[in-house]
C-alpha cells in the first residue's frame, strides 16, 4: 500500500527530472518550503509596513487610505514617556511598561534559577534522571493548561489561601491585586519554562571536561572558587545564549498571562503582544493600522535581540 | 573488587560537603513545587462540585456517604451524631428544619430523632467523581475540539516533515546557484515570530478564504526554519558515497531523497516530529486570532473559552484540563530522553 503510494510520487518526479534536468532538481526540492515562507512570512512582513502607514477599519490594503507616519505619531504621542497615562494610546504604553518590568524580573529569576538547578543536577546525585525530568516536564504543558493549573491554586478558596488561613493569615486575592498579579505571572512563567533553560545549561556543564575539576580537587580548591574561576567562565557562552533567548521570549509573553489574568486587574499585567492582539482582533473597532505599527516597533526590538544572539553564538563557535 | 569498594566508600564519606545536603533539599523542594500543582489539579478534578467548594479543601476527593433507607425513595446523607448522653452514632438525615435536623436510624427506620445541626458531622468516604470526565464529553463540544486538535497536529506535522526534509535535502546534498540566498531566507524567517506579523498573515489567510478553517492554523507554521536546520545538520553527516552509488545505479534524485536519505534521517525526523507535535498541540495566539467559530476551536482555544464561561463549574474545567494535558504527559513519559537530548543538542524548543 505504502509502496504503491510512493510509486505514484516517483513517476511524476522522474518525469520532471527528465524534463528540467538533474541540475535543476534542488530547486524543486526547495520550492514547497520557500513557497510557504514566502506566502506566510515574507509577503506578510512587507504588508505589515503597508498596514502601519495606512488607516481606517478596512482589512484589504487597497481600501485603506494612506496616513504616512500617522499611526506611529499616534502611538508615540506622549506627554512624558515615563508616565503611560500621559500618552494618547495609554494602553500601548502600559503594555510597554508592564512588559519591561516583567522581562527584567522574569529573565533574572529565570537565569539564576535555571543556573542553580543545572549546577545541582550536574552534581553526583542519585536519581538524576528523575529530578531532571521533574524540572523539565512543565515545559511541555500548554500555556492554557499551565495558567489553569495555577489559577486553581491561586483562586480565593484555593490551596494557597487554605495554607495561609491555616497559618492564621487572611485570604489574599492574588490575581485581583496588581502587585500580586505581576508577581504570580512572573512566578508561573518561570515555573513553566525554566526546565528548558536548565537543560541548555546542563548540556553546557556536561561539556566541561572532568579532568579540569579533578585538578582543582587535587589542589583542594574550595568549591565556590571552583565555581567562580572555572565553571562560570567556561559556561559563559551558554549563559549568554540563555539570557538572550529568555529576553526574546519574555518580550513576547502573551499566552499564560492572557489566560491567567487577562491583562488585569485593570491593565496592570497587560503585555505588548496582548495589546497588539486586542487592537487588531478583539476590540469593538479593529484597528489593524495601529496594531501593525505596534508590531513593527516590537519587531525592531526583537530584531536587535536576535542580532545580539547571532553575534554571541558566532563568537561561541569560533 | 573489595578494595575498590573500600576506596570509593572512603572517598565519598570524606568528601561529603554541606552543599550535597543542600542539593538534595533543593531537589526535594523542586519535586513539590514542580509536580505538586499538577498532582493537585488531577486530585481536584475528581472532586464533586460540592467537594470543590469546600474550604479548606480536602487533599483527596471525598464526598458524603449516602445510604438508602427502607421507606425513603432517595438515598439519604449519612452523619455521625453526638447524642445527648454523649455517645455517637451514625444517622441518616431525612430533612433539615432551620437549625434542627430530622434524622433516622438506618438500621431501624421507624426510630426518628431531632438533632441540632451543630451536633452532626458528615460521614465522608473516598470517591472519584468520574462524571466530571464523562459529562463534558457528552454535553460540551469537547470531543469536537479534541478531534480538531488531533487533525491539526497530525496533518501539520506530516506537512512539516515532508517540506522541511525536502528543503534540507536540497540545502545539504547539492551545490547550486542561489543556495546561499536560500539559506539566508531560512535564517531570516528564524527571526520573525508570528507575534509580529499577526495582521498581515490574517490578511493572507482571509485572501485564501481560510478564516475559520483548520487549514488556517495548519499552513502558516508548516515551514519551520528550525526544522530545516535540524534536518540539514543531520543530512550533512550522511556518507556521500551512498548517494553517488545510487546515482550510478540510475536512481532519480527523488528516489535518492525518498528511498535513501529519508530512511537514514529517521532519528532527526523523529526529533522534529516530537517538536512539531508539541508546538501544534499547544499553539495558542494564532488559533485564537483566526478561529472565531466554536466548531473549529482547537482544544486550547476551547479550554480558554470554557474558563470564561464555566467559572462556577470548576469540576468540568479541571477534568478537561487534565484530559488536555494527558497526551502530552504520555508522550513525555515515553520519549523523555529523546526530547531532552533533542533540546540539548539543538537549543530549540
Amino acid at each position: 500500500m505504502l509502496r504503491g503510494a510512493t510509486r505514484i510520487i516517483d513517476w511524476p518526479m522522474e518525469g520532471l527530472q527528465r524534463l528540467i534536468g538533474e541540475r535543476r532538481m534542488p530547486y524543486v526540492f526547495l520550492l514547497p518550503n520557500l513557497a510557504f515562507f514566502g506566502v506566510f512570512v515574507f509577503v506578510p512582513i512587507s504588508i505589515n509596513f503597508l498596514y502601519s502607514v495606512t488607516g481606517g477599519p478596512a482589512l484589504f490594503p487597497a481600501e485603506r487610505p494612506f496616513v504616512g507616519a500617522g499611526q506611529y505619531a499616534y502611538l508615540f504621542d506622549c506627554g512624558s514617556f515615563v508616565d503611560p497615562s500621559s500618552c494618547r494610546e495609554d494602553h500601548f504604553w502600559r503594555g510597554v511598561s508592564n512588559t519591561l518590568r516583567f522581562t527584567a524580573f522574569q529573565v533574572v529569576a529565570m537565569v539564576l534559577l535555571s543556573l542553580l538547578t543545572a549546577i545541582v543536577l550536574n552534581m553526583k546525585i542519585r536519581g538524576r534522571g528523575f529530578f531532571r525530568a521533574v524540572y523539565f516536564f512543565p515545559v511541555l504543558l500548554s500555556p492554557v493548561v499551565v495558567a489553569l493549573i495555577w489559577k486553581w491554586i491561586l483562586q480565593r478558596d484555593g490551596l494557597l489561601n487554605a495554607g495561609i488561613t491555616g497559618l492564621g493569615g487572611d485570604k489574599i486575592l492574588f490575581l485581583s491585586e496588581p502587585g500580586w498579579a505581576m508577581f504570580w505571572i512572573i512566578f508561573v512563567s518561570v515555573w513553566a519554562h525554566m526546565g528548558f533553560y536548565t537543560l541548555i545549561l546542563l548540556a553546557g556543564l556536561q561539556a566541561i571536561p572532568a579532568d579540569i575539576y579533578e585538578a582543582a580537587e587535587m589542589d583542594a580548591t574550595p568549591r565556590w572558587r571552583v565555581f567562580w574561576r572555572l565553571t562560570l567562565p567556561l559556561l559563559w557562552p551558554n549563559l549568554i545564549v540563555v539570557i538572550v533567548l529568555a529576553l526574546i521570549r519574555a518580550v513576547q509573553t502573551f499566552d499564560e498571562v492572557f489566560v491567567l489574568t487577562g491583562g488585569g486587574p485593570g491593565t496592570s499585567t497587560l503585555m505588548v503582544v496582548q495589546y497588539i492582539y486586542e487592537t487588531a482582533f478583539s476590540n469593538q473597532v479593529q484597528n489593524f493600522g495601529l496594531a501593525a505599527a505596534a508590531s513593527v516597533v516590537l519587531g525592531i526590538v526583537l530584531f536587535a535581540l536576535t542580532l545580539a544572539q547571532l553575534a554571541f553564538s558566532q563568537r561561541k563557535s569560533s | 573488587m573489595k578494595i575498590a569498594q573500600l576506596l570509593t566508600a572512603r572517598r565519598d564519606a570524606s568528601h561529603r560537603h554541606w552543599t550535597d545536603i543542600a542539593a538534595y533539599a533543593y531537589l526535594l523542594l523542586g519535586v513539590v513545587l514542580m509536580f505538586g500543582p499538577v498532582l493537585w489539579l488531577v486530585l481536584s478534578s475528581f472532586k464533586t462540585q460540592a467537594g470543590l467548594l469546600e474550604f479548606p479543601p480536602s487533599l483527596l476527593p471525598m464526598s458524603q456517604k449516602e445510604i438508602s433507607v427502607a421507606g425513603y425513595p432517595q438515598p439519604l446523607p449519612l452523619f455521625t451524631v453526638t447524642m445527648e448522653d454523649g455517645t455517637t452514632r451514625q444517622l441518616a438525615q431525612v430533612r433539615r428544619v432551620g437549625i434542627q435536623s430530622q434524622m433516622v436510624d438506618p438500621d431501624n427506620p421507624s426510630q426518628q430523632y431531632r438533632v441540632a445541626i451543630d451536633k452532626r458531622v458528615p460521614v465522608r468516604e473516598f470517591s472519584l467523581a468520574t462524571e466530571n470526565y464523562t459529562e463534558p464529553l457528552a454535553r460540551f463540544a469537547f470531543p469536537r475540539f479534541l478531534a480538531n486538535s488531533v487533525f491539526v497536529t497530525v496533518v501539520a506535522t506530516l506537512i512539516t516533515l515532508l517540506i522541511n526534509s525536502m528543503a534540507a535535502y536540497a540545502l545539504s546534498i547539492y551545490e547550486f546557484k542561489g543556495k546561499n540566498a536560500a539559506m539566508l531566507m531560512v535564517i531570516g524567517t528564524l527571526m520573525i515570530p508570528i507575534t509580529i506579523i499577526l495582521v498581515p498573515v490574517y490578511l493572507v489567510v482571509t485572501k485564501l478564504g481560510l478564516v475559520n478553517s483548520l487549514w488556517a492554523v495548519i499552513l502558516p507554521g508548516a515551514a519551520t526554519p528550525t526544522g530545516v536546520f535540524l534536518l540539514r545538520q543531520y543530512m550533512l553527516t550522511l556518507p556521500r558515497d551512498l548517494i553517488e552509488a545510487a546515482r550510478m545505479d540510475k536512481a532519480s534524485e527523488w528516489q535518492i531523497y525518498w528511498r535513501i536519505v529519508m530512511p537514514l534521517t529517521l532519528p532527526a525526523l523523529a526529533v522534529l516530529a516530537i517538536f512539531s507535535i508539541m508546538w501544534r498541540w499547544n499553539e495558542f495566539l494564532w488559533p485564537l486570532a483566526v478561529l472565531t467559530k466554536t466548531e473549529v476551536y482547537t482544544l486550547q482555544i476551547g479550554l480558554n473559552a470554557f474558563q470564561g464561561e464555566l467559572q462556577t463549574q470548576w469540576q468540568y474545567l479541571l477534568a478537561m484540563t487534565v484530559m488536555t494535558l494527558t497526551p502530552v504527559a504520555i508522550v513525555f513519559v515515553f520519549l523523555q530522553r529523546f526530547i531532552t537530548t533533542g533540546i540539548a543538542n539543538t537549543g530549540m524548543k
